[in-house]
């Protein structure tokens, strides 16, 4: 379920308004492998990329469903079948002293799934990736706007898509997966497009 | 709901972020410095509290008979409470849409936290062999006993277990955006790559975000239920007994009122030093204040008014045991003066918040604040203690007293939480940051529109 991008090129963008546009415009010209990469959560950005509803829910689900399963079968076996003990006159097999247990087992398990498929399905942990060599890329977490073409897009044109994501008002294109590039040669490859600050 | 805003002035997303990750960098101040020789003596006096139990055995506790459970399980629940409002404001205030908690809400999962290690500390050590702890679970043993569901501790070993975890789940997950921040923020090399270690690699995707939101409102979602089943689990533990003064069918919602009302007090203990400490007015504005002060009012009431229940009930029962308990033994028995503290601090008290000059008074807030924590102290020894000193039969009737041991694992309690308070203060960006810029970006387009 990975879909991080390899290689292909990135812009910068000042406001989220104005990296919703630009995704809207480069799907509506053909584009269909991009990423943004922002410091807060866009909904608008995720549509305009493309992304429908996350399916987490289709596997957790199930897990709480058998974790409660498992807790309330652990409960009447050892309690009502493999050593039945007469506690305050409850009968051995005691549905309603069984459901505390239950519950919580079933939240337990719901949380820790959500939390493991999240990594997973984010490509988490992986200390480092390509898109963390763009120069500037620092300021994704902080203030600003990332939105990433794959080269195996089927419109992917380098020189092409860079024209067009400056068009649409980034501030700096970079190619993204040659690293380690300096500013120059990243410049040098664009035909000296981009790389406004340093 | 507010009229005051939730955030003040405009600055950009960059200076918001350097004003509240600098918070892990920037040098403390003297008040800091002595807070964490408090915290370190607090928690030394825990250790070794608990060092002497364990060598000595829980006959060094006041402890008795008849008031086998005390001071233990006074501080496990008072604890537990205290962590309740943390997940409130997290989870319930998150699925309500209530903007107003995105400021405080890390904060309150923070010390929800730490309120609950120190809670589950208490029943383990109340076990007298602490090193058995592990026999509650139901792991293959070779001697083929197995723990008894029908009882309230494995119940107890379930919610706390689960809560615990939960919310470390739940503040982690919402971390990671922001430790992605320090990490391209760190100013050294060393902090870089501690920050990027626990970053996992976070880079911001959107197809990360996507998962990411659903994930947290998933997370909330399962919370919210956790903060009812917990204190009613707990409370369970007495409502199944027969004791005079627990056997009593409004236990669970009692107890949940009373925690959250407690959890709410501590929050406005913890923030308003905070929040001057740190200079973050524009972020945790008096409309927050304000809000935790109603908070506070509402869930006074919830509490007074199962106060009222719980002598009409004894009352209208006709059960002299109980009428006993709660006419004589409560108001005028041995320790009758908690039992005045705990109405006039919980009762009486947070009635001052009906005036906005009181609410929004920080002085006065802090103030009412710690009487809360105080009183809701006093409601769970109320209830343990002096139900179990006067029950059935006059002739087994006792006085508890606690022994310098008690106190010191008690107030030991206090600096450890403080301590991992302070460290956490120290070392992670507390005001949740990617959620203030988006609050910052969601109010921008209302105005604009």
């Amino acid at each position: 379920m990975r879909r991080r991008q390899q290689s292909g090129i990135v812009g910068a963008f000042d406001t989220p308004e104005e990296i919703i546009r630009a995704a809207h415009e480069l799907r509506k010209s053909g584009y269909r492998r991009l990423e943004g990469y922002t410091p807060y959560p866009l909904l608008e950005l995720e549509r305009a990329i493309g992304r429908g509803r996350s399916r987490i829910g289709f596997v957790v689900f199930p897990c709480a469903i058998a974790a409660a399963a498992i807790a309330y079968l652990v409960q009447w076996w050892t309690n009502a079948v493999n050593y039945p003990l007469n506690s305050g006159g409850r009968p051995a097999h005691a549905p309603p002293a069984f459901v505390p247990a239950t519950f919580e087992m079933a939240v337990l398990f719901s949380a820790l799934s959500a939390c493991v498929i999240l990594a997973l399905w984010s490509g988490l942990p992986a200390l480092w990736q390509p898109i963390f060599e763009v120069p500037g890329f620092d300021r994704a977490s902080i203030d600003k706007f990332f939105l990433a073409i794959s080269d195996r897009d089927p419109s992917f044109d380098r020189e092409a898509t860079a024209r067009r994501l400056t068009e649409l008002g980034a501030t700096r294109v970079e190619l993204l997966g040659v690293h380690p590039a300096t500013d120059a040669e990243v410049d040098e490859r664009l035909n000296g497009k981009g790389g406004g600050e340093s | 709901m507010a009229t005051e805003p939730v955030f003040i002035g405009r600055p950009t997303d960059a200076e918001l972020s350097d004003q509240l990750l600098s918070t892990a960098w920037r040098p403390w101040r003297r008040l800091g410095k002595i807070g964490f020789l408090v915290a370190i003596l607090g928690t030394l006096s825990l250790f070794s509290g608990i060092t002497f139990t364990v060598m000595r055995g829980i006959g060094v506790w006041g402890n008795n008979i008849p008031v086998g459970w005390a001071f233990d399980i006074i501080n496990f629940v008072w604890w537990v409470g205290i962590g309740h409002a943390g997940t409130f404001i997290s989870a319930v205030l998150l699925l309500f849409e209530q903007k107003w908690r995105t400021s405080i809400n890390r904060f309150a999962e923070a010390m929800t936290l730490f309120a609950v290690l120190q809670a589950a500390m208490f029943p383990v050590l109340h076990l007298g062999r602490p090193w058995f702890a592990y026999w509650i679970f139901p792991y293959p043993a070779t001697m083929e006993v197995w723990p008894q569901f029908k009882s309230a501790l494995p119940w107890d070993a379930a919610a706390i277990s689960t809560y615990f975890t939960v919310s470390l789940v739940f503040w982690y997950t919402g971390l990671i955006p922001d430790l992605a921040a320090m990490r391209d923020r760190a100013p050294t090399r060393a902090k870089r790559i501690i920050y990027g270690i626990f970053a996992l690699g976070f880079t911001g995707a959107s197809s990360s975000y996507r998962h990411y939101r659903v994930v947290y409102g998933l997370l909330a979602g399962l919370s919210t239920p956790l903060v009812l089943s917990v204190h009613s689990i707990v409370s369970s533990d007495f409502a199944i007994t027969l004791v005079p003064g627990w056997h009593s069918t409004i236990f669970p919602p009692f107890f949940v009122a009373g925690a959250i009302f407690s959890g709410f007090a501590m929050v406005l203990t913890l923030v308003i030093p905070v929040r001057s400490l740190f200079r973050l007015e524009n972020v945790i504005t008096k409309a927050h204040l304000d809000n935790l002060a109603k908070m506070v009012l509402v869930t006074c009431w919830v509490v007074t008014y199962s106060y009222i229940l719980e002598f009409f009930i004894a009352w209208y029962s006709g059960d002299e045991f109980e009428i006993y308990q709660f006419f004589v033994a409560r108001p005028f028995g041995p320790w009758a003066w908690i039992f005045w503290m705990m109405i006039i601090c919980n009762a009486v008290v947070p009635q001052i918040f009906w005036s906005k000059k009181a609410r929004t008074n920080l002085a006065v807030l802090w103030a009412v604040s710690l009487l809360v924590n105080v009183g809701m102290w006093a409601e769970r020894f109320v209830i343990i203690v002096m139900g179990l000193q006067r029950d059935y039969l006059p002739a087994a009737w006792g006085v508890y007293v606690p022994t310098y041991v008690d106190w010191a694992i008690f107030l030991g309690t206090m600096g450890f939480f403080l301590l991992l308070f302070l460290l956490f203060l120290r070392f992670v960006p507390f005001v949740p940051l990617a959620e203030v810029k988006e609050l910052k970006h969601e109010l921008s387009h209302e105005e604009g529109h």
